[in-house]
């Protein structure tokens, strides 16, 4: 990571090196699939497990959102519903290697993907959550 | 003065058929409404890109740039994966 961002600035190596020691927080999006078994406090439970592990690492939870119940476009697992949970934070960029082992080990967790969030991405869901009309709605033929 | 080789309108005769119906331009909706990012988890919107066995539509199609092409097919790779749309199915829409 240092070696690529001093090839890529060779010319802001000092500003880089400020960024390197406050720690440079990238904007991430975690979306989890849990099986649907877990009861209601499971859900919570886990969702706050998660939360605390990324404030633990250094990081800061935005937006936290639980889609509930969702039937799953096609089986996962033998299980045809999921139980959503999105997760909007802000991290180191080796965070997510540490935070994908603890899915990966989770049984609870049938499937996760994280998103890179480019500037637009983080204004459209800031835009999203205050409760503006998604912008895509607009967005008809 | 008599003009003999000029053929008249109704007999002009054409290889190809000329188009006659004026089809609107098709246009990049992203472009037009000035929208930057597209949201995999927004199902529903997804959709309008997809035909009904749940294939991406061509550009030729949507109108779409090839800019933001890639980003709906990225998207909606996305949202395949996270099963909130189907990889394959019949009658979608």
């Amino acid at each position: 990571m240092e070696v690529f961002t001093y090839l890529c600035s060779p010319l802001k190596k000092a500003d880089h090196l400020i960024i390197h020691k406050n720690g440079k927080m990238n904007n991430y999006e975690l979306m989890v699939i849990f099986t649907p078994v877990l009861s209601d406090d499971e859900y919570k439970a886990a969702q706050k497990k998660y939360e605390s592990f990324v404030k633990e690492n250094g990081g800061e939870v935005v937006n936290s959102k639980p889609w509930e119940l969702k039937s799953l476009a096609y089986p996962i697992a033998k299980k045809t519903t999921g139980l959503y949970w999105v997760m909007e934070y802000k991290a180191p960029s080796s965070f997510n290697e540490k935070l994908k082992i603890q899915l990966l080990r989770d049984e609870s967790v049938m499937r996760h993907m994280f998103t890179i969030l480019d500037k637009y991405a983080v204004e459209y869901n800031a835009k999203k959550r205050s409760g503006v009309s998604s912008v895509t709605e607009n967005a008809e033929v | 003065m008599r003009r003999y080789n000029m053929a008249r309108a109704n007999e002009i005769k054409y290889l190809t058929a000329i188009k006659t119906d004026n089809r609107p331009k098709k246009y990049c909706r992203f472009r037009k409404m000035g929208i930057h990012y597209i949201d995999y988890k927004d199902g529903e919107f997804l959709k309008k890109f997809l035909n009904e066995q749940g294939k991406l539509l061509p550009r030729r199609i949507t109108g779409n740039s090839l800019k933001f092409q890639r980003k709906v097919s990225q998207a909606v790779k996305k949202a395949r994966q996270m099963a909130i749309l189907p990889y394959v199915t019949d009658l979608l829409k």
